[in-house]
């Protein structure tokens, strides 16, 4: 099969992901106890408000006719309006995503050069000081849960030591890069350990393969060997985790976006989902399911590209 | 993701007060009051979902943020009795079915005067049938097409019944005045201490001075509103000196912070009762003598000292503790576990399993009902706490179940019961509905004598400590912390006129 063949077969079957996805959310959000009126009355749960609100919201109309007037807007971008605030569901999804993609961008530039060179240096290195103190303290990075982390650095640098601003509350990102030097520590730990130690383990087979070493035994440098012939295999399967670390990152990481007060789409997740309002709940799971469908299907490419063996499967 | 909040704090708090321990700072405690600087004050919100629409002011960060940029013809005072705000005076005729409102002489920040006209069309834009504003059923009882503009400076208000609180349905939540017409409020025009600068939803809100103010210019130059959900978030937002100002903070911070020089910590008492409530048209709680049993097997200092972490007082089944028409002379319940027993056993109720309702839609209900449970542990009556879903807690339990629990802001007395204690009310949760209770809270809004209205009050309230299904075991402080240099923040209950009452405060 070929690499567009293979790519248009993709596409079209992350369309119907996509479709899937969004269908059996808007499902599940109105299977949960309470609509959008219920939240928005809280602690004055007066049955008369709560009809109105749900007659001012549309919420009195059926509900398969709201999700089929929810879709058909669906192919010209409309993702309709927010049910509680009235301002449109496209207003909350690019809010949300200005920061939750600056983080995520940030974090991956420099995931995967220094998760990279751990990996390498650990595998040339295998079974010296350096490759056992690199296990060591990824082990133990890789185990600290994200908000347990987050925690600790805040107390110690932003409020003790108050080096770093400890939250990024009201603040501009872009203006105050500071801020986010907390959140992609803690961004950082876990995925570092686990893509290294991926890095490692696919070098130190790389370099023991058979093909490394008929290079070797044709007179090809070292360096080349390692960096041209043993690293593309070497990197096929850290390329998945990235991957999964991506779509991680860009679907909110929403522990720190809470801790360090950041606006991002897991913010806007929990926000909506606590509110029901179903449309902005509906706008982030199309987001999300394109960008796990896009991300996992950029791995697979680059991998295959990578390690044009290894079999991929449609 | 799961998250789980409540943990999560504990744990922050817990880790904060560890590294704080032995750290000092130099701001200079709060001054004499002086003039200038921009105050940062993070409150908890909605993400993108706020608006700026003072009349959809629900959350406490909207009902702040109206506060700065708009007034209501009248605000609730300290002990909760309304205080005329743009309103200078009220008159009522012989049978309190018609007011005459004079307005103060004040100006939009548009520079435009607030005219009856004004006035007449906030009201209508609130009882509009078509919306759902939240002030609208406080404002159901005026008859808006016999009210009427006198002169620009005068409103008479027509009303469907007499009705002697009518100053209290003017102090109303969300009853602001806007100017006549308006409906766009992305960049809102009021007639408050601030006007508006620019506003980045889910973020923050930027305001300045109003220098034109009816009641004297503010302080500060600026206010600015940031958005931080977690509490931990919020009180690290002020460690670091990201804000000065931090609303709504746990008795645990609190206790923590209290001796420490990096923030002040501002309690207001009597802002939030904490409560089981007990539905009376059902089994088993129909049983009087049951609910007289539920009353005396709390320990409410021990409540208290748990579950509000000593930030509190004590409650005596009545609403409204040191509020306006308050009965303070009832005697204080106390527990009582022997005769608790004995009225146990005389309800039948003996070896019942009876399921309390909770969840974590208030901070401290679910703690609250675990305790609770616990003391009724060898009274013959067994409490099994039940965790629901917190988004939907509150039109649950006005439904369903016999026992909740249950948690209100401050309010009138008076507004209290119309809310929640007469049979038409919208809120009843304890499905208190009797006809001789609402003939003396027909007395009570309808007489123009001062004492015969106390009495009734006084017999309503006798009535509930003695056999109503609200079980107030406590009234919580309204926590905020504040940078020490940060001047004239008042204590005030929370929802009240000097709550959040920014135009008063200054950076020393």
């Amino acid at each position: 099969m070929t690499l567009a063949s293979y790519t248009v077969r993709r596409a079209a079957l992350g369309l119907v992901q996509v479709l899937a996805v969004v269908t059996l959310v808007f499902f599940l959000v109105e299977a949960l106890p309470g609509d959008a009126a219920v939240a928005l009355a809280g602690d004055n749960p007066d049955p008369a408000r709560i009809a109105q609100i749900r007659a001012a919201m549309g919420l009195d109309r059926p509900t398969l006719e709201r999700y089929a007037e929810w879709l058909l807007g669906l192919p010209q971008l409309d993702f309709g309006v927010s049910l509680v605030s009235g301002r449109p569901v496209a207003d909350f999804l690019f809010g949300g995503i200005g920061p939750t993609v600056a983080l995520a961008a940030l974090t991956l530039a420099l995931l995967v050069p220094i998760s990279v060179l751990v990996g390498v240096l650990a595998a040339v290195r295998e079974g010296s000081l350096l490759d056992r103190a690199l296990t060591s303290v990824s082990v133990a990075l890789h185990s600290i849960p994200e908000f347990a982390l987050a925690v600790v650095l805040i107390a110690v640098f932003g409020v003790q030591l108050a080096w770093l601003p400890p939250t990024a509350v009201g603040a501009d990102l872009f203006a105050q890069p500071a801020v986010l030097v907390l959140p992609l520590v803690v961004l950082l730990a876990r995925p570092i350990c686990s893509i290294s130690r991926l890095v490692r383990a696919g070098m130190v087979d790389a370099l023991a393969s058979d093909y490394v070493r008929h290079a070797r035994r044709l007179g090809i440098g070292e360096t080349r060997v390692r960096f041209a012939h043993a690293l593309p295999n070497a990197l096929a399967p850290a390329v998945q985790q990235v991957a999964r670390t991506t779509d991680w990152l860009l679907g909110g990481v929403i522990v720190v976006e809470a801790v360090f007060v950041i606006p991002g789409l897991g913010t806007v997740l929990v926000d909506s989902v606590a509110a029901r309002d179903l449309p902005v709940v509906q706008g982030l799971a199309v987001v999300f399911a394109v960008t796990t469908v896009a991300v996992n299907l950029l791995a697979d490419l680059v991998a295959f590209r990578l390690a044009p063996r290894a079999e991929v499967v449609a | 993701m799961p998250l789980n909040r409540r943990g999560f704090l504990g744990l922050t708090t817990g880790l904060t007060v560890v590294t704080l321990a032995g750290c000092g700072s130099g701001a200079a405690p709060a001054s004499a009051p002086r003039t200038g600087g921009r105050l940062r004050a993070a409150f908890a919100g909605g993400g993108a979902k706020e608006v700026l629409d003072p009349h959809l002011a629900n959350l406490f960060v909207e009902a702040a943020r109206s506060k700065a940029m708009f007034d209501k013809l009248a605000d609730l005072g300290t002990d909760v009795s309304p205080q005329p705000r743009l309103a200078e005076k009220w008159e009522p005729n012989a049978d309190l079915t018609r007011w005459r409102i004079t307005l103060r002489q004040a100006k939009f920040h548009d520079g435009k005067p607030v005219r009856a006209q004004d006035v007449l069309a906030s009201y209508a834009r609130i009882l509009d049938p078509n919306r759902a504003f939240r002030a609208k059923s406080s404002l159901a009882l005026i008859d808006l097409p016999n009210s009427r503009a006198v002169d620009d400076r005068t409103v008479e208000f027509a009303l469907k019944r007499p009705f002697g609180e009518f100053p209290n349905a003017l102090a109303a939540f969300g009853a602001y005045i806007v100017p006549e017409g308006a409906e766009d409020f992305t960049k809102p025009v009021g007639s408050g201490a601030f006007s508006f600068v620019s506003f980045e939803p889910g973020r923050s809100v930027l305001l300045k001075r109003n220098p034109d103010y009816w009641e004297g210019a503010p302080l500060l130059d600026e206010l600015e509103f940031v958005i931080a959900n977690e509490e931990s978030a919020r009180t690290n937002a002020l460690l670091g000196g990201q804000v000065e100002y931090a609303h709504d903070l746990t008795p645990t911070t609190a206790r923590s912070h209290a001796a420490g020089d990096r923030m002040t910590i501002h309690r207001s008492p009597n802002s939030a009762v904490q409560a089981f409530a007990m539905k009376v048209d059902r089994a088993p709680f129909d049983n009087r003598d049951l609910r007289e049993a539920m009353f005396l097997l709390a320990d409410r200092p021990q409540l208290v000292e748990s579950v509000l972490a000593g930030s509190g007082q004590v409650g005596n089944d009545l609403f409204g503790k040191d509020y306006q028409h308050y009965a303070s002379d009832l005697p204080q319940r106390q527990r009582d576990l022997d005769k608790a027993k004995f009225l146990i056993r005389k309800a039948g109720a003996e070896g019942l399993t009876v399921k309390l309702d909770t969840s974590t839609a208030a901070a401290g209900m679910v703690e609250a009902a675990t305790v609770f449970a616990d003391q009724a542990k060898g009274s013959g009556l067994t409490i099994e706490v039940v965790q629901g879903n917190k988004d939907s807690y509150w039109a649950d339990t006005l439904k369903n179940g016999s026992l909740s629990s249950f948690r209100s802001g401050a309010m009138p007395i008076e507004t209290h019961i119309a809310q929640r204690l007469l049979k038409g009310s919208g809120t009843n949760v304890t499905k208190w509905a009797r006809p001789e209770f609402d003939a003396l809270y027909e007395k009570a809004v309808s007489t123009s004598d001062q004492s015969a209205r106390n009495d009734a009050y006084r017999e309503m309230q006798r009535v509930l400590h003695a056999e109503g299904g609200y079980l107030m075991w406590g009234f919580a402080d309204w926590i905020v912390g504040a940078k020490p240099n940060v001047g004239g923040i008042s204590t005030a209950p929370a929802n009240t006129l000097d709550w959040a009452r920014f135009d008063k405060v200054w950076l020393g």
